[in-house]
């Protein structure tokens, strides 16, 4: 099978992007969150209507507006949530919607030769009548790699497929994809894991912002040009630091975390944090930066390892015991695990506060609308007055209330989960100029972030993670994101 | 054909705006419901307005609305509590049934009535504990965790009256049924005692985080938990109101007829609750409290119900009536009909 | 395969275990005889919660089951009254009820409300109907009425399939083959079993939440024009508290409230298992209603919960 090959520019969370698919080739995207991949990917298979550009397949232009013409010319998706129906059995997820049937009624026996073609095209025998959900994820992700395969795919979509995948497992799945190449399908294959990638991919093309920053063969992306373009300028460039004299030495550990870890979610890691130091974690998207966060303000229970948090050991991991303890946190995901869209901009400010001092003792209205004016005016949140709905914010204002309600709750420990996310880049250096600012007055912070500059600006120490693994710290003036990034790909500066 | 422009003084709000303004205000869409209720009431009646004296106490068909709305409005209040956690509770008619056997049987045992209201928040607090434990520890859906009670609560009543002999015993007790048909100076003693239960409650969400809280876990459960909310306790919470409510209109139901009829009494008043407080703005899918607009629903409803009797109306088009009334409601809260409605609208302009 | 058919076997041998229990309490207790007079009776409703099945598989619920049954009854008595034959009149309610139906699940998807208070609205609107008709019972009787009650199927061991009851087995039947063997039955159990899931894979969303809430309505209103048949007359407060009776007899046929796991064919005898329960507590004779009731309330709670866990023992994964 020739070539085939596919050009589309431009898109608004896309800005003009150009993508080429050959067949018979894997082509890695690649790009941090929030950077276009799905976006792309959503465009080309027919979930989101693209504003400008074109699309061309064999040369000829081609209108893609929903996933059944996606499919029609031949472009398979296998989601990240494997979106199948667990309930049904893997026959019937592999036949929805094409069942074989004579007069209306559906023949079962065709439909399980089907699913056995399909599933033998893969190499995989498995027990066809027990629900999808009793499989392993990694099998369930090769039933949707089935069913996405049709006679006549040409085009392969894997959206993160080995995000859940143990190591065996992805060895198996990239088996079948060297097949999958061999027959001179073009496979996209959407992932954050730099190592897979190299043993994967013959080409690579990196989004940033809604842009391509980069695209070549395999040959021509060493790790470290990979990584700066995900997350940063040329190297070479040095960043701005904020940061003021150094904190002494003696000031207090007010957290330190021993051998923290949760299986499948971070290897054990040690951090200790000091009253007004700033402390980054960087790393790439799966590193694990989340689940440091998470793991420190315990909202996610740890099955290895201490925490001791103002020299006191923390016993039973809960939100709610951390913030007693004195601990903030703002999450990544403001939508899902941050904002309560209903209620008003004060309600939200105060919620963590409130949930500390207990039901009874309510924060009078007065004092309510106080905490929330000055936070207002501090963090420049856009909003005509407190009593918006938080739902009815930019997202950007709604990841301000986010960082509002973390300070608001007077923590001395601070752990921010990008807390630049969404936000328009001019207010970014307002919020790094008050993250040292706390400093100043003894907080500790961590700060998680995919934005190398910003933590390279701000930071006393940066943390160092790769694949769930705490890769080392770098401090002081050897902060650099050249270092960080050497680092990152385990190479030399 | 032209159109003229449309010119704003921008001194003077054009009425458009002022309308906007009080359109976007909740509580405009229930009291018209009422005001239109009770304006097509006056066409058809004007007596119905009228206010009389008679034994030292008021009487009138508006009278009657208030007066036989408290105990939906009861039972609504604490459902609303309940949805608002994304819950729902489908036993209240079931949590009456049995506390209505419990009076009578507490009666016929000689306790002192005072003590016998305790028994019946008793019954409520049992209740609601019990849905609670269904729904925040075992974690099943609300619809089916009380579907359990509802199913069952009538037969225990049923049960509890058989055990100190009699079907459908009645009993005299001049405490409750002054609470349910008596009266303070003019007013009837039952909207005393609601007033005493709203501000109760009011007092107990909004004078306390417990409000803030019940929204919270109700609109985001995740975002609730990682701000140290304890959201099993708020849903917990949550249903023991909603239980201790339904006990209290139980008291003033079962008081009423002074019998304990657990199969008749009570009947629907979950669905009626339920609309009084989608009526008032509620979402089914959790988030915002509104208590003072349920009873605005509550009364609505009710008015509904006695403007149809008073009209001279067979009392059977009421279930038509609510219907209708609970459809428009819903579809104008609906978004996409009423993008369909505008587009409608719209094209017909031309 | 055989996870799939848990909870079908489950509700059977409760069934079965029931009846013996029967048959150790009363002397011919186990007979075809009371087989029949139990499927026969229960009939109308068993009708009516295999259409609910329908609707619960697709992880919705219709509480406007009753007031179908009354409705349809209602107005079959008073066209009787004016000389319809029965079977024209029940046609046509048989239509209704797929319209009223349809236009329920219409509500339901296009303006996105919850499917609880659409149906609780239809609930009001086909009950207040029902009395706006007429209040009291008004007889049915037109001849058919007999014929139809005189069509039986004798049972070895003494007792006959009344014709309330082969209706009811053939729609039973129908239900199996539309859910197990057509594209629609499969389009049900996977939207209920993960609707984003089924609307990435090709459901035709709006198209199958229409039809399934016409199906529901359909068997409802075949539900009402049995009852009508079976009582010979049209009641307006028939049918009330039925929507509960159905919904907890599928629950205890092995459907999942939640959705996407269970089968029609547990239906059956879930609503079995209730009218095996009245059937047991009227021999007893000293019983009365509390106890169906609160027996009825335990069965379900047992069931729910048993459920709850199956549902964690499934190990139904999904990605992360």
């Amino acid at each position: 099978m020739a070539g085939v090959s596919k050009a589309f520019p431009g898109v608004r969370a896309l800005d003009k992007v150009n993508l080429r698919l050959l067949g018979g080739e894997v082509h890695a995207l690649m790009g941090e969150n929030g950077a276009g991949k799905s976006t792309l990917i959503k465009v080309l298979t027919g979930a989101l209507r693209r504003d400008e550009g074109e699309i061309r397949l064999d040369g000829q232009p081609v209108e893609i507006n929903s996933p059944g013409q996606a499919r029609a010319l031949g472009i398979g998706t296998v989601y990240q949530e494997v979106n199948l129906v667990p309930t049904m059995s893997v026959t019937k997820n592999l036949t929805l919607g094409r069942q074989p049937a004579k007069f209306g009624m559906i023949s079962w026996r065709s439909a399980r030769d089907i699913a056995k073609t399909r599933l033998k095209r893969l190499n995989i025998d498995i027990d066809i009548e027990r629900p999808l959900g009793s499989y392993s994820v990694a099998i369930q992700q090769l039933i949707a790699i089935a069913r996405a395969l049709e006679e006549d795919t040409r085009v392969l979509v894997l959206d993160e497929p080995t995000a859940s995948l143990d190591a065996k497992e992805t060895a198996l799945l990239f088996q079948i994809v060297r097949d999958l190449k061999s027959r001179g399908i073009a496979i996209v294959f959407i992932t954050h894991f730099i190592d897979q990638v190299y043993q994967i991919a013959d080409r690579i093309s990196v989004l940033r912002n809604g842009r391509l920053v980069g695209s070549a063969p395999i040959g021509d992306m060493p790790p470290l040009k990979l990584i700066s373009l995900m997350i940063g300028r040329e190297l070479g460039q040095t960043g701005l630091r904020l940061v003021g004299e150094a904190p002494p030495s003696d000031a207090p550990v007010l957290l330190e975390a021993k051998g923290l870890g949760r299986r499948l979610m971070m290897e054990p890691f040690d951090l200790k944090l000091r009253g007004g130091e700033v402390v980054g974690l960087s790393g790439l998207l799966g590193s694990g930066r989340t689940e440091v966060a998470k793991l420190v303000f315990g909202a996610m229970k740890p099955d290895a390892g201490k925490l001791q948090v103002g020299g006191a050991p923390m016993t039973g991991h809960s939100p709610s015991r951390s913030i007693r303890a004195g601990v903030g946190f703002c999450p990544e995901d403001r939508k899902a695990e941050g904002s309560f869209g209903e209620l008003s901009v004060r309600e939200n400010i105060v919620m963590a506060l409130q949930s500390k001092r207990g039901w009874l003792r309510l924060l009078s209205r007065s004092e309510q609308e106080k905490l929330a004016d000055e936070m207002i005016k501090t963090l420049a949140i856009s909003t005509p007055d407190a009593e918006k709905p938080v739902g009815q914010l930019s997202g950007g204002n709604q990841q301000k209330v986010l960082l509002a309600r973390s300070l608001v709750s007077g923590p001395r420990v601070l752990i921010l989960d990008e807390p630049t996310r969404g936000i328009d880049v001019g207010a970014h250096a307002e919020i790094v100029a008050l993250i040292r600012r706390l400093c100043g007055q003894g907080l500790a912070l961590l700060v998680a972030s995919s934005e190398l500059d910003e933590l390279v600006a701000v930071s006393d120490r940066v943390a160092v993670l790769r694949d769930r693994n705490k890769i080392g710290e770098i401090s002081g003036a050897d902060i650099t994101r050249d270092n960080v990034i050497h680092m990152i790909a385990g190479t030399q500066s | 054909m032209t159109q003229t422009p449309i010119t704003t003084n921008p001194k003077q709000p054009s009425i458009a705006a002022t309308l906007h303004v009080i359109a976007a205000h909740r509580v405009v869409w229930p009291l018209l419901a009422l005001a239109l209720i009770f304006f097509i009431d006056f066409l058809i009646s004007p007596s119905f307005f009228s206010i009389r004296v008679v034994e030292g106490r008021l009487f009138g068909s508006v009278i009657d609305v208030f007066y036989r709305a408290v105990p939906t409005a009861m039972v609504a209040l604490g459902m609303a509590v309940v949805i608002g956690t994304k819950g729902i509770d489908l036993s209240v008619g079931s949590t009456i049934a049995i506390g209505g056997a419990v009076i009578t049987w507490r009666i016929h045992a000689g306790d002192p009535h005072i003590l016998i209201l305790f028994w019946a928040l008793g019954v409520g607090l049992l209740c609601g504990l019990w849905n609670g434990f269904l729904v925040a520890a075992l974690e099943i859906q609300p619809i089916i965790a009380t579907l359990i009670l509802m199913v069952s609560g009538r037969g225990i009543g049923l049960m509890i009256n058989l055990l100190y002999g009699g079907t459908n015993p009645s009993f005299t007790s001049e405490l409750l049924q002054g609470l349910s048909t008596g009266h303070i100076a003019f007013i009837p003693t039952r909207l005393l005692v609601f007033l005493l239960v709203f501000v109760v409650l009011w007092a107990l969400l909004r004078r306390t985080a417990l409000g803030m809280f019940l929204e919270s876990v109700g609109g985001n459960a995740k975002a609730a938990y990682l701000t140290g909310i304890n959201a099993r306790l708020i849903i917990f919470s949550a249903y023991i109101i909603c239980g201790l409510t339904a006990a209290s209109a139980g008291v003033i139901l079962a008081a009423d007829t002074h019998t304990s009829d657990p199969v008749s009494i009570g009947r629907n008043i979950e669905l009626d609750a339920i609309l009084a407080v989608v009526i008032g703005g509620g979402s089914l899918a959790g988030g915002r409290i509104y208590l003072g607009m349920t009873i605005l629903g509550a009364l609505v409803i009710q008015a509904l119900t006695t403007s149809i009797l008073s009209s001279g109306l067979p009392p059977e088009y009421n279930l038509v009536v609510e219907a209708v009334v609970v459809l428009v409601v819903l579809l104008l809260q609906s978004a996409n009909f009423r993008g369909l409605a505008v587009s409608i609208l719209a094209r017909r302009k031309r | 395969m055989r996870e799939k058919y848990l909870p079908l076997t489950a509700t059977i041998v409760v069934f079965l275990a029931l009846f013996a229990i029967g048959g150790l309490l009363y002397n011919n207790f186990v007979s075809t005889l009371v087989l029949g007079d139990i499927l026969a009776d229960n009939a109308f409703i068993i009708i009516a919660a295999i259409g609910t099945t329908f609707v619960i598989l697709s992880g919705g619920i219709d509480l406007s089951i009753g007031s179908m049954i009354g409705f349809v009854g209602v107005v079959m008595a008073n066209l009787d009254v004016i000389g319809w034959h029965p079977l024209a009149s029940g046609g046509m309610m048989l239509v209704f009820g797929l319209a009223f139906g349809a236009l329920q699940g219409l509500i339901i998807d296009f303006c996105d409300i919850q499917p609880f208070i659409v149906t609780l609205a239809g609930l009001f609107l086909l009950r207040g109907s029902c009395f706006m008709v007429n209040l009291d019972a008004v007889p049915i009787r037109h001849d058919f009425v007999q014929e139809f009650a005189s069509v039986s199927v004798p049972l070895p061991g003494g007792g006959e399939l009344h014709s309330s009851a082969i209706v009811m087995l053939v729609a039973w039947v129908v239900a199996i083959v539309i859910a197990h063997f057509t594209r629609f039955g499969a389009n049900v159990y996977a939207i209920g079993g993960d609707k984003t899931s089924a609307g990435l894979m090709g459901v035709p969303m709006r198209r199958t939440m229409v039809g399934i809430y016409a199906l529901g309505g359909f068997y409802s209103a075949l539900g009402g024009v049995i009852y009508a048949l079976y009582t010979s007359s049209g009641y307006p407060l028939a049918g009330t508290g039925n929507e509960l009776t159905a919904i907890a007899s599928v629950v205890l046929g092995g459907t999942l409230l939640t959705g996407g796991v269970g089968m029609v064919a547990g239906t059956l005898f879930g609503g079995m298992i209730f009218g095996l329960i009245a059937t047991l507590i009227d021999f007893n004779g000293s019983l009365n209603g509390a106890w169906i009731m609160i027996i009825g309330g335990v069965l379900l709670f047992l069931f729910i919960v048993l459920q709850r866990f199956l549902v964690g023992s499934f190990r139904l994964r999904t990605a992360a």
